[in-house]
């Protein structure tokens, strides 16, 4: 998914699948800790020099019972020599934790794939939980099938006999074994996750030394069993890369790095208003520790506190951020109808997730563009901007700081719950090379008097700090005059006003860059038109689809409002677009309604990312 | 600021147009907000005035300092935001019965407990004005209403036991055309944290008199005054409110020749706290009076003060270096070169 930081050979860029690339998914219960294994997994890869992607799936239960089907968390890492765009199609390893993992996981996996699972979970009760009516480790159900049955647990337990712990912690550690045999497998230092353990244990030596036992012993395991081909050892060369400082980086870490940066660039503090929710709230998480960064964060009462809150903050003079999922953020709708009527900055981030009402909320769906960018009462134009990959989110937020405060309005920038979870390798960019967009608050009134409502050449309205003498002013959702900002029922104001909030976001679209096309050109037969977390598959499918000599191109929107200029006669230009969205056709109706152009839809609503094969499908089809 | 030229009312008076119905008593509060500022010395530069919806949130409108006029319910969220931002400000927040009990109720309750440092002032009307008259959090049962035109059913919520269970360390209680409005709203200002009063609102329109029985000239013995280190007197020192030791709770005595001792009539003692629960929890009407006054103060740490602390002390000799932010965590150098295209 690393897109902006590997360049590819024509040969890669032709190649009909990515060379040597692993898809290895973790899966186990909810409390056997699959999501730290994969965790450190990733920052051993990132350390190797591999590029990867991530994609963690996990329930909604924060522990369901365990054993159980709906209790099975997983996590998946896609890694290689080559570029890597998506987290894979389909896994070429699966470890299994217990049966039930098993059952969730192995009919995604690769024929003639590798399965390592723990056998000292079938017994018969763990079987029954799993709905297995026989132990698939004895019949013939798992043929097609390279099948590697450990005692993990028993061999864990032997691991750290000498740390004197108990039954229960003793297993605990059975992921750390895990992970130890993975790390073997891809020929992978052990001393960075034994520097984490040391870390994170440092009040409890005892059981750091236990799950370094289990680590080393798991690693250990690998390099002596004589078990022969399935299990042998992999090395996969790093990936070319632009030279510089790399670390691995999750799109909540990212984004809310963007948004200290994007705060730091205007010379403003942030206040950031949030409520927990699910997948949105490690936005929150991350950035009550930037405390040094003049970042104010308040968990708010609710999602509308948490909005006002960061209106009032604004109002005040600091860069107001507030951060929810699509349930919060419908909470929050009237708030927004205020600050754009009040015309303050501030920026909304969308983590969304499935829906409609509670939906799926640790699954990632695209499905909140309409409520984006259409979802308040009256004519309430809002800029909304869309991250497509964890490192762009980076980028997007600090975007959205500048337009909220260079035109004095609400941002809503979208992510999802996969760019939010996932992980991938980051070149850490040289913060010397971001134009500072300053503030510049009114210090003093004009001579002819301060007017809250006088517009620059952005349309934007004067921000004035209350604590400043000689600016008192009065702001409120009431329809405002003209210029002062009083209130003002008339008709022709009203109109005027509208006006003048529509062609003030609209005028965002001149301060972008034009639309520019991933891959291929102008004229093309067929686009693929995509926003936000499709990016990867996309990418992959196109570039594919143009390896094999198709005349494909792609075409992938930031500004989802106002879109980018020139997109227009861009879609105009190609034969066929079509849209693949991860909901019912948002973006689709959209660009029909603005552009008058036959965008097909290609839609998605299981709660899982695209496959590359789907994408590549639809292009097959298209051009056949 | 240094110093300031002497302002006076006139000074705290925008030139909006006043906008509520002639005889309304939020003119009376709007007049001794502005006859009090001055006396306290304020800075109007310094001055925020945050409002909900209804009739009194036009409020800030009419204040010539700063002011936002928000949405319904929501100003004490709002003005959260704004004290966190610049703790220096002074922030008055101007509501309703329906603004901060109905739809607001969960903001009230939050900015209490957290006690941020502020003015809140309830206009209690025991009605919805601006939308027409409808019953409200605070209408007495059997209110007849557009929306309840046989009486309403649902027993209402007392503002100030609400304030008070929600935490709050300040609780007063006013009435909008008495004489001493001046002075309760000075104690809620020297009072560092959430002061919550309660002004007793008459809306002429569509609940006219309905504070009547202890308003109304003829009824004003039912005030009981509340002042600190004095006993607590109404009906002209005739009665007073004694504790009924053997059900632990409060009983009107009478107090003969002045004699209030013998009688055994409490003290007041604002941060008594039990005392304050009962004195909210008075019924109204009966032999009762309505106690006024500050009935509970008991200073503590406020919200903004802690957050404030909090974040000076974690970023106490750090220096923000956005590029040391962003390559934190483990890292790796990647030497060689990229393949070309």
């Amino acid at each position: 998914m690393a897109t902006a930081t590997h360049l590819l050979t024509p040969e890669e860029a032709n190649a009909d699948i990515v060379p040597e690339a692993v898809v290895v998914r973790f899966a186990g219960d909810s409390g056997d800790g699959m999501q730290l294994t994969g965790g450190q997994f990733t920052l051993s890869t990132a350390l190797a020099g591999n590029d990867l992607a991530t994609f963690p799936d996990f329930p909604a239960e924060i522990r369901a019972p365990q054993g159980t089907t709906f209790g099975v968390s997983a996590f998946q890492i896609n890694f290689g020599s080559a570029a890597i765009e998506t987290a894979g199609d389909a896994p070429d390893v699966l470890v299994a934790m217990n049966p039930a993992a098993l059952k969730v996981n192995v009919a995604d996996l690769k024929p003639g794939g590798l399965i390592i699972v723990d056998e000292g979970e079938f017994g018969a009760r763990n079987l029954a939980k799993a709905g297995y009516d026989t132990n698939p480790l004895e019949d013939d159900s798992l043929g097609k099938w390279q099948v590697v049955p450990f005692n993990i647990s028993q061999l864990t337990l032997e691991s750290v006999k000498p740390f004197g712990l108990g039954n229960k912690e003793a297993l605990r550690c059975k992921n750390m074994w895990t992970l130890g045999l993975a790390l073997w497998m891809f020929d992978r230092d052990r001393a960075p996750i034994e520097n984490w353990l040391k870390t994170k244990f440092a009040k409890a030596p005892e059981l750091a030394e236990a799950n370094i036992a289990a680590l080393n012993a798991g690693h250990a395991f690998g390099e002596t069993v004589e078990i022969g081909q399935p299990l042998k050892q992999h090395h996969l060369d790093p990936a070319p890369a632009v030279p510089g400082l790399y670390r691995t980086v999750t799109g909540a870490e990212a984004l809310s790095l963007g948004l200290v940066a994007g705060a730091q660039l205007a010379g403003l503090p942030m206040f950031f208003g949030g409520y927990p929710i699910t997948p949105a709230s490690a936005i929150l998480h991350h950035l009550s520790r930037y405390k040094e960064y003049g970042v104010t964060t308040f968990q708010a009462e609710d999602e509308i506190a948490a909005i006002a809150a960061s209106i009032g903050a604004s109002f005040a003079g600091s860069l107001g951020v507030t951060s929810s999922s699509g349930p919060g953020i419908a909470l929050k709708t009237e708030a927004m109808g205020l600050a754009i009527m009040t015309e303050l900055p501030l920026v909304i981030v969308n983590s969304q997730r499935g829906g409609p009402s509670t939906g799926l909320p640790t699954k990632t769906e695209q499905s909140d563009l309409y409520q984006a960018v259409y979802g308040r009462n009256g004519d309430a134009p809002m800029p909304v901007i869309a991250a497509r990959s964890p490192a762009d989110a980076f980028d997007c937020a600090i975007e959205a700081c500048r337009i909220a405060v260079q035109y004095m309005t609400p941002v809503m920038l979208l992510t999802d719950g996969y760019i939010a979870n996932a992980a991938e390798p980051w070149r850490v960019p040289d913060m010397s090379g971001y134009a500072p967009f300053p503030v510049a608050f009114v210090e003093e009134a004009p001579e002819d008097g301060f007017k809250p409502y006088a517009r620059d050449n952005k349309l934007a309205r004067p921000w004035a700090r209350p604590g400043t003498p000689g600016l008192l002013h009065r702001i409120g959702g009431i329809e405002k005059q003209l210029d002062t900002g009083n209130i003002e029922y008339s008709p022709d104001n009203h109109q005027a006003m509208t006006d003048i909030r529509a062609q003030k976001v609209l005028g965002i679209a001149d301060g972008c860059p034009e639309q520019v096309v991933e891959q291929g050109e102008a004229g093309a037969k067929l686009a693929i038109v995509g926003w936000g977390s499709t990016y990867g598959p996309i990418a992959q499918a196109v570039r594919r689809a143009r390896g094999r000599g198709q005349d494909v191109a792609h075409v992938h929107l930031r500004h989802i409002w106002p879109l980018a200029s020139g997109l227009g006669d861009l879609l105009r230009s190609f034969g066929k677009v079509i849209v693949p969205e991860m909901n019912t056709g948002q973006l689709k109706t959209l660009l029909r309604d603005q552009f008058l152009v036959d965008c097909q839809p290609l839609n998605k609503v299981s709660g899982q990312p695209f496959k590359i094969a789907e994408i590549e499908a639809a292009i097959e089809e298209a051009l056949a | 600021m240094t110093e300031m030229v002497k302002l006076t009312a006139k000074d705290f008076a925008t030139d909006q147009e006043v906008r509520w119905c002639p005889g309304c008593g939020d003119y009376a509060v709007l007049k001794a907000v502005q006859r009090t500022l001055p006396e306290l010395g304020v800075d109007p530069a310094k001055t925020v005035f945050v409002s909900g919806i209804g009739c009194s949130s036009r409020f800030p409108y009419y204040m010539e300092t700063y002011g936002f006029h928000t949405i319904h319910g929501r100003a004490p969220a709002i003005a959260t935001g704004v004290k966190l931002a610049n703790p220096d400000l002074d922030v008055w927040i101007i509501t309703g019965d329906g603004d901060a009990l109905s739809i607001g109720g969960n903001h009230t309750m939050h900015i209490l407990r957290r006690n941020l440092d502020c003015q809140i002032l309830l206009f209690n009307n025991e009605i919805y004005g601006l939308t027409k008259g409808q019953y409200s959090p605070t209408s007495r049962v059997g209110t007849r209403s557009p929306s309840t035109p046989f009486g309403s059913v649902d027993r209402p919520v007392s503002p100030s036991a609400f304030a008070l269970g929600s935490g709050a360390r300040f609780v007063a209680r006013g009435i909008d055309v008495h004489k001493n409005l001046p002075a309760v709203l000075k104690a809620a200002h020297g009072h560092k944290g959430a002061s919550f009063v309660e002004i007793y609102q008459n809306c002429i329109v569509y609940n006219d008199d309905v504070f009547a029985p202890f308003t109304a000239k003829e009824n004003n013995g039912r005030q009981l005054w509340l002042e600190a280190g004095q006993p607590m007197l109404f009906e002209g020192g005739t009665k007073g409110i004694a504790l009924d030791r053997q059900h632990l709770c409060l009983k009107v005595v009478d107090v003969v020749d002045g004699d209030w001792q013998t009688a055994e009539v409490i003290v007041h003692e604002p941060h008594n706290r039990g005392v304050a629960h009962m004195l909210v929890e008075m019924p109204l009407g009966g032999e009762w009076p309505v106690a006024l006054g500050v009935l509970y103060e008991d200073p503590a740490p406020t919200f903004e003060s802690a957050i404030v602390e909090q974040s000076r002390a974690l970023s106490e000799g750090k220096t923000p270096d956005l590029q040391k932010l962003v390559a934190k965590g483990q890292t790796w150098q990647v030497e060689k070169e990229p393949h070309t295209l």
